[in-house]
This record gives C-alpha cells, structure tokens and sequence, in this order.
C-alpha cells in the first residue's frame, strides 16, 4: 500500500502541472455548480415557465396538455370578485399583521438592548414562537379563538365584554389569522432589530445624552436612523411575506376556502383553490405572476418611500 | 440595502468591547439600565410568546368533552397519552415523523454542503461573472418559492415523483440564503493569508477547501444546518401541493388531522404537541445559538 502511494506521487504531478492553469481558472465554477445546477432546476426555470404556463389552459389531471390563450386567464382574472377579494384581504390582513408585529419588535429590541439580567433567556423565549410550525400555530390558535368553547371568548365574557365571532365576522377572522402571523415572527423581528441596535455606536448615546436628549428623544433621533436599513429590510422581508400568506388562512377554520364566504381568503389561498380545488393549473400560474408583480411593485414603494425618507432627513 | 455585503460580526465585536468601560461611567443616567417596567414588559411578552405552548399541552391532555365546558380547563389533565395514541391512529403521525425526519435531515446536508461551496466560492476566490452572480443569488432571496409551484408541481408529476419523499426534498436542497450567510460568514471567518498559504504549498482547491476552509467554516455551518432544519421541519406549501395524507410530513398530516368533519380538539392539540416536540427540543438545547444564528445573519445598520 505505502509502496504503491509513493510509486505514484512522482508521475502524478508533473502530468497535473500543465492544464493546473485552466482549472484552476475553472475551479470556482466547480465549487458553484451544486448550487447553481439545482438552482436553475428548481428555482428559476419555474419561475420564469409559470408565465408561460399562465397563457395557456393548463389543467390538472391533463397538466402535460398545454393549449394557448394568449391573456384570458389573465382577462378572466381581473372579472373575477374572488380574486378582487383576495386581492383586498390580503392587504388589510397584510397590514393588520405587519405593522403591530414590526412596532412591538422595535420597542421588544429596544428593552432587549437594554442592561438586563437574564436577557439570554427573553431572548430564547421570545423567539420560541418561530420554532413552530404554520400548521401548529394554526390550529392552536384556532381554537383558542373558538366562538363557543375559545379561551379568548370565555375571557371577554368573564370580564362582561361581549364574545366575538372570530370565525365568521370578517374585521374578527382577518384579525385572527394575523395574530397567527404577528404571534409566530415578532420575536424574530426584535432580533434582527436587536441586531442592528447593536451596531449603533455607543458614542452617539453619550453625546445626545450629554445635549439633554431624553430616552424618547434618543430612541427616535438615535435608534430609529441608526436601524434605517434594518427597518427597510424587515419591512421588505414582511411585506413579501404577508403576500403569500398561506398556510393560516387555509388551516384558521379548516376550509379551503378561507371561510364561509371568502372573508379572509387571500391571494395565496386563492391561488391553491384554482388550481389544487378547482384543477386549472393555468390559472392558477396567472395569479402567481400576478403576485410576482405585486411584490415587484411594492418592493420599489418601499425602496422609494426609504430614498425620500434619506433625502427629507438630510 | 448596500449594507446587506457587510461582514457580519465587524460591526458588533468592537462596540462590545470599547463600549463596556464606558457604559458603567455613564451608568448614573445611562439610557441602558433596564427599571422595573422594561422587566414588566419583557416578562408580560414572555408569557405571550409562551403562553399557546402551555395551552397546546392543557388541551392536549383533556377529553373534548372538558374543553368545550362553560369553563374551560387550565391545568393539564390526565388524557395526553389516550389522546396521542388517538392522533397516531387518525392521521398516520408516525410515519409522518419519520418522513420528516428524513426529508429535514437529506435537505440539510444538502443545503449546508452547497452552501458552503458556494459560499466559499464567493467569499474568497475570483473569478469572471462573479458579481453578477452573486446578484442573482441575493436578488432571488427576495422572490418567494411559491410563484414557481406550478411549473414545479408539473415537472414533479412528470417524473413520477408525486407523493414520493424526493418531490419535497428535490426542490429544497440549495438555497439562496445559505449561499449568502455562508458567503458572509467566510469573508469574515476566513482570512486571505491561510488561503494564499495552502496555494503556496500546491494544494488543490479542493484540498483548501477539505483541510482549511471547512474546518473554520463549521460553527457557521451550524448554524445554518439548524435553521434549515427548523425551515424544512416547518414547511408547509410545499409538501401540501406535493404529497398527499397516505405519505406525509407533519405538516400534511397536521392539515388532514384538522380538517376531519368533526376534529376532536384534544386529538388535533395531541398531534401538535407530538409534531412541535422535536423542534422544541432542539431548540430548547440550541436556542441561545439559534438566537445568535439569527442575529449574525441579520441586516445591520
């Protein structure tokens, strides 16, 4: 074995010196290619096909079968009430969830940053949350909002407040699915938020301190400029995130169709009952282009409102 | 969004060290030290974060019956293992969990070795396309994976995958993210002298990569391992559209476990808790790394 080894050193590294150049200059490729082979495969190729895939009739149990429509599905789409529904409850659930979920983070992370004993242990526990699953969150608090035997009900009678119908009221339903949502990704947030506090030179406290700022004045003056990029980035993050919510609306009331009528059916729902309900994979395809160029859309308000916000503060 | 290239740790590691002294001078006033409230706040949240948990396991223990009384019970009964040998039955939750355990376990590997690859490749050598790359990797974290679930779900029916464990595994071995945080672990982690050294001594690259850079590279990989798994435990879309409730993950098994005409509370609440269990473990044995994990991949101002 030993003899055999070192026989072969000698010839092996003469041979290898001569096309070393070209592959090391092709080397890093290599080190690319697991990722970028599947990549290509199963991430963008799909992406780009479900626009092909939304100019045709497409359905499920034929889905090799592809005949063209040109822009019907699309065309079919937008007279649709269903989808102008979604379309509306995926933004106000979108809202309901995103804005409490990233106000309470900021101010969480602010006492996170604070001088604190057993601050490991807020940190863990506020981000235990994020360890569950969608379905497990879902189906808890789907019962905790139950209208007749909920915890939630039973506590608002217990103090003389009216129950709620938190499933078929649809102010209550879409504020139940986005508890969902703000319960399972706020502690998340505060740490990124934490995070970027974290960056923010101590200095700068010291020197407002010493103007006479007070901690509010600090926390806006300071904090909030200093975690500008952060905010932009969970703001982007969050808002994708409430645009294809899924799994809470379906499994809030165990019907696929986002409740009796529709009341807190979003465009993620949507798009699963058109085509794993009703089988037309085509139009399904037209609702995630759709979504696509919604978090297109809104990913460049968001760049803009953060661009001028930059330029007013100057 | 120009601070998403920033090395990770650069920005924390100082501030620790420089601003310690300075903060206890400054204690007197300083805007830092945690009263009472924040306590009362932080505490209250605590209980919030913690509270479904608590309650998961109360109703898994009690008989349907209990829960939907005038008062509903507070305090764990003694139904949880009538009721976790019930949700077994119902929705074939064992087989559910070890699919999972799987489909978790191939994907991480996957996602943490490509990664890493990749990772390294962007990190520290040049090489032509690289920036542009490195864009469209970046650029794609931002779309989400279900605008690709048709075309996928058709290729996988193509294939004859349907149903089958490799349709969920497929699709998740590489990911985006992990190319990013292994990238920005490795510009950091890894300093340019101990790569230029093992080329000196006419190393392969694949040998620097084996001998140097996976060795510093695993505390990050770790790091991402556990969060890919927690991520893939968790999925949901995906193996929803891909599998059916014959051949789950616990996700799946979850939905169908929900959804019977009349779901038995306690039933649903029993299969939660045995569906939550193992990510709770790890994370309750792992959560302070989770928490930096979390915290190092994140955007900083």
């Amino acid at each position: 074995m030993a003899l055999s080894s070192t026989a072969r050193l000698p010839v092996g590294r003469p041979a290898a010196k001569r096309p070393g150049r070209l592959r090391r200059r092709l080397a890093p490729y290599g080190f690319l290619a697991p990722f970028f082979v599947l990549f290509a495969a199963f991430g963008l190729f799909p992406l780009l096909y479900t626009a092909w895939v939304s100019l045709h009739r497409v359905e499920l149990q034929t889905s090799e079968r592809m005949d063209w429509l040109g822009f019907q599905n699309y065309t079919r789409l937008l007279a649709d009430p269903f989808f102008w529904n979604a379309l509306r409850n995926t933004f106000t659930i979108g809202v309901l969830s995103t804005v409490p979920q990233l106000l309470m983070a900021l101010g969480l992370a602010h006492l996170l940053n604070y001088r604190l004993r057993g601050r490991t242990f807020f940190r863990v526990a506020m981000l235990m949350p994020y360890a569950t699953s969608v379905a497990a969150a879902t189906l808890v608090f789907a019962q905790l909002f139950g209208r007749d035997y909920g915890l939630i009900n039973w506590v608002l009678s217990s103090i003389g407040l009216n129950p709620v119908d938190w499933q078929a009221d649809t102010w209550a339903s879409q504020f139940g699915v986005s508890a969902v949502v703000t319960w399972r990704w706020t502690g998340y947030n505060a740490l990124i938020y934490l995070a970027g506090m974290q960056a923010i030179p101590g200095e700068l406290y010291e020197s407002a301190a010493v103007d006479g700022a007070s901690r509010w004045q600090q926390f806006r003056h300071v904090t909030v400029p200093g975690l500008r990029p952060t905010i932009v980035f969970t703001v982007v993050v969050s808002t994708i995130g409430a645009t294809q919510l899924f799994g809470e609306p379906l499994l809030y009331e165990g019907n696929s169709g986002g409740g009796i009528s529709h009341q807190y059916q979003t465009l993620g729902l949507y798009l699963y009952e058109q085509g794993w309900t009703f089988f037309h994979l085509g139009r399904a395809a037209a609702v995630a282009w759709v979504m696509f160029l919604l978090i297109v859309l809104l990913a460049l308000l968001n760049a803009a409102i953060a661009a001028r916000r930059n330029r007013t503060d100057r | 969004m120009t601070q998403l290239t920033q090395a990770p740790q650069t920005s924390q590691a100082p501030d620790k060290s420089v601003a310690a002294p300075r903060r206890s001078a400054r204690r007197a006033r300083s805007p830092l030290h945690g009263g009472p409230l924040a306590y009362a706040v932080l505490i209250g949240a605590t209980l919030l974060a913690v509270f479904p948990f608590y309650w998961t396991l109360v109703a898994a223990s009690r008989s349907n019956s209990e829960l939907s009384g005038a008062t509903p019970a507070l305090t764990p009964g003694p139904n949880l293992f009538h009721n976790i040998g019930e949700a077994l039955q119902q929705a074939e939750i064992g087989k559910a969990l070890l699919n999972s355990l799987i489909v978790a376990s191939v994907v991480t590997a996957g996602v943490v070795l490509s990664s890493t690859l990749a990772g390294f490749a962007f990190a520290k050598l040049r090489f032509r396309g690289r920036g542009a790359l490195l864009a469209l990797t970046v650029g794609t974290m931002m779309i989400p994976p279900q605008l690709g679930v048709i075309p996928l779900f058709m290729v996988i029916v193509k294939l004859d995958l349907q149903n089958k464990l490799p349709s969920v595994i497929l699709p998740s071995l590489v990911s985006a993210f992990g190319v990013f945080f292994m990238r920005q672990y490795l510009v950091q982690a890894l300093p340019d002298e101990l790569v230029e050294a093992g080329r000196m001594d006419g190393a392969s690259l694949l040998r620097i990569f084996r001998s140097i850079v996976l060795p510093v590279a695993r505390p990050g990989m770790a790091v991402l391992g556990m969060l890919t798994f927690m991520a893939t435990w968790n999925d949901f879309f995906w193996p929803i559209v891909a599998l059916s409730s014959q051949n789950p993950t616990v996700q799946v098994a979850l939905k169908s476990l929900g959804q019977g005409y009349v779901p038995d509370q306690s039933v649903v609440m029993a299969g939660t808790l045995i569906g939550t269990l193992p990510v709770l473990v790890v994370f309750g044995l792992l959560g302070r790394q989770i928490v930096g994990g979390i915290m190092q991949g994140a955007v900083k101002g």
